[in-house]
């Protein structure tokens, strides 16, 4: 346990947090950061400094940039925590994680949350079967693994990181048995109009189509439009129950695709969890349907000296997650008096003008890969809390008794109360309240989320 | 306990030192896996499909986000329940356990262990 508060703790190894943490060291700050997995990039730059030259070949130059960030960040001399799951951080800046099975902690004069994003709940039947992964689930053991479907999966859902996924896929060889796409062809005709807009992010846009032109190239059969998605069950060789084949429907057209990895995927959202936790003001974001915490331009949360930088203050992509990593330490490194605020301006201008920049892509994204209401509302007999295994119906029938909200959800039924604290169902839940009260998200809100964000035994917690 | 692995490790990679065999247990059955990654990857390509049956239905749950978000691949790793197997590197001896249900409370004076109170079975 540290004595003297450091100057800075960043909570979360991605291109925001590794960015804060160089910005702020680089200012004469001391800084720890710390971050759950075993190697810095977070999630979109995971293991990049164990990556060898054939596996950053199959996953392109997008994630190669992230070597430059981590290998400037090695050099910063800002204190790395790996393996370090933050469990609680308070309004007073304390705070507390696990390592190595041991509690430690620490106060810190500002916080910079940058814990990233999560793949958006994607409750269809059989979403909890074993073989039903993320797109994301499989571009981390394609990143940390080298490990690659063994049949031709399925690839269900919409949205840039499916066809990156796919692209990856086609680059290292592995035959796609279909892509099964989502997106609404109404939402491709709604997504013209921030066409202007978008091609001033060209480069993007462009790389978006390469994608899927890559995919068609291949021979990867892709459907288009596709709803009704059921993904059914069989027993294994071994017995166990396994995702067997995906049904759904084309144009009212009933299809069946037999696989046995279905990777699914209908965009990203904020892990708010840490914002939710400190009792933070938070907005329902109709365009990117989720709730995003209230920040500042510099990231600075309703709460004194507590900064959010990256997806986890809305999702906007990686670059625009380090220019706001940089802003979040410029703002901290003039609060403690480490640089002067017109230094911190002339700093800032650069940043800001880039943010803007990759952020003009966004409305044509988050109108065009919308995920569909069916795909986030479900019907009665979809399980939506995958730990206490609490059906859509189950939730109806809450709000039938009088449940107004998700916390109380919770009661009812320990909807959201399992070990992922409702990082699967906190926002499916929200959203079928709404839609049987008739009002907005907003007015449901969501679960009142409290620490341990992350479970710790009575055993481990004693021994602080 | 084991099939036809769903994840395989890419061919030809570089041969890594991190990357060598490590011989591990799971269910009491011995098994060869890749080394330099984490419990779930490698029992994904193990042939390993069930990580753990769920404590209300007993459902088979497989990993599902590879990020410590789900919970899905909770384990039992050398007599330490429920650990995130995505968050765990493999190493070279270790016995996994599928987790079935919920953890046991860990009562030390409690003289027969098998019969200790299963958390939240009996309050649900």
């Amino acid at each position: 346990m540290l004595v003297e508060p450091v100057d800075v703790a960043v909570i979360g190894a991605g291109p925001a947090g590794l960015a804060a943490a160089t910005r702020a060291a680089g200012a004469g700050l001391t800084v720890v950061l710390l971050d759950e997995q075993e190697t810095v990039g977070g999630q979109i730059y995971r293991a990049i400094e164990r990556s060898d030259a054939q596996r950053r070949e199959i996953l392109g130059p997008d994630y190669v940039a992230g070597a430059a960030l981590a290998d400037t960040f090695a050099r910063s001399g800002a204190r790395y925590e790996p393996n370090a799951s933050v469990w609680q951080v308070t309004r007073e800046r304390s705070v507390h994680y696990l390592k190595d099975g041991k509690v430690g902690s620490f106060e810190a004069k500002r916080v910079v949350l940058a814990t990233g994003a999560l793949e958006r709940p994607f409750p269809i039947p059989g979403w909890t079967l074993p073989g039903v992964l993320t797109a994301g689930a499989a571009q981390i053991l394609l990143k940390s693994a080298g490990e690659v479907p063994t049949e031709p999966p399925v690839l269900v859902g919409c949205g840039p990181l499916l066809y990156l996924l796919g692209w990856q896929y086609v680059r290292a060889g592995v035959p796609i048995r279909a892509l099964v796409d989502t997106t609404r062809h109404e939402d491709r005709w709604r997504a013209k109009r921030h066409m202007i807009s978008a091609l001033r992010a060209w480069p993007y846009l462009a790389k978006g189509l390469q994608l899927l032109r890559a995919l068609r190239e291949a021979g990867a059969p892709i459907h288009e439009g596709a709803d009704d998605l059921r993904i059914e069950g069989a027993p294994g060789d071994d017995g166990t129950e396994r995702a067997h084949a995906l049904s759904f429907s084309v144009r009212g057209v009933p299809q069946r695709i037999e696989a046995n990895v279905f990777l699914l995927h209908q965009g990203v959202v904020p892990n708010t969890q840490f914002s939710w936790s400190l009792r933070a003001t938070h907005h329902w974001d109709d365009a990117q349907l989720c709730f995003t915490p209230q920040a500042d331009a510099w990231g600075e949360l309703d709460l004194a000296g507590i900064f959010v930088a990256g997806d986890g203050g809305g999702i906007a992509g990686a670059q625009a997650a380090e220019a706001q990593g940089e802003l979040s330490a410029l703002a901290i490194a003039a609060q403690l008096g480490a640089i002067d605020q017109t230094t911190r301006n002339r700093s800032a201008a650069p940043l800001l003008r880039r943010l803007a920049e990759v952020r003009r892509i966004r409305p044509f994204l988050d109108t065009l890969y919308r995920p569909r209401d069916e795909n986030r509302v479900p019907r009665d007999d979809v399980l939506v809390c995958r730990c206490e295994e609490v059906t859509a119906g189950d939730v109806r029938r809450f709000v039938e008794l009088g449940c107004q909200g998700p916390n109380q959800a919770k009661s009812f039924g320990r909807c959201g109360m399992g070990p992922c604290q409702g990082r699967l169902c906190g926002l499916t839940v929200t959203e079928v309240i709404a839609d049987a009260l008739k009002v907005s998200p907003a007015t449901v809100g969501y679960y009142r989320i409290r620490p341990p964000i992350k479970p710790l035994t009575l055993g481990e917690l004693a021994g602080e | 306990m084991t099939s036809k692995p769903l994840f395989r490790v890419l061919a030809p990679l570089a041969p890594a030192v991190a990357d060598a065999t490590v011989h591990i247990w799971f269910n009491d059955e011995p098994l060869e896996v890749p080394g330099g990654r984490s419990v779930a990857a490698a029992l994904l390509a193990a042939g390993v499909q069930r990580f753990r049956a769920t404590p209300v239905t007993g459902a088979p749950r497989a990993p599902y986000c590879m990020m410590g978000a789900c919970f899905e691949c909770l384990v039992e790793i050398d007599g330490v329940p429920s650990r995130q197997s995505c968050l765990v590197t493999v190493q070279d001896g270790m016995r996994i356990h599928s987790q079935e249900g919920a953890r046991d409370l860990p009562f030390s004076s409690d003289p027969a262990p098998s019969q200790s109170i299963k958390e939240n079975s009996d309050a649900r």
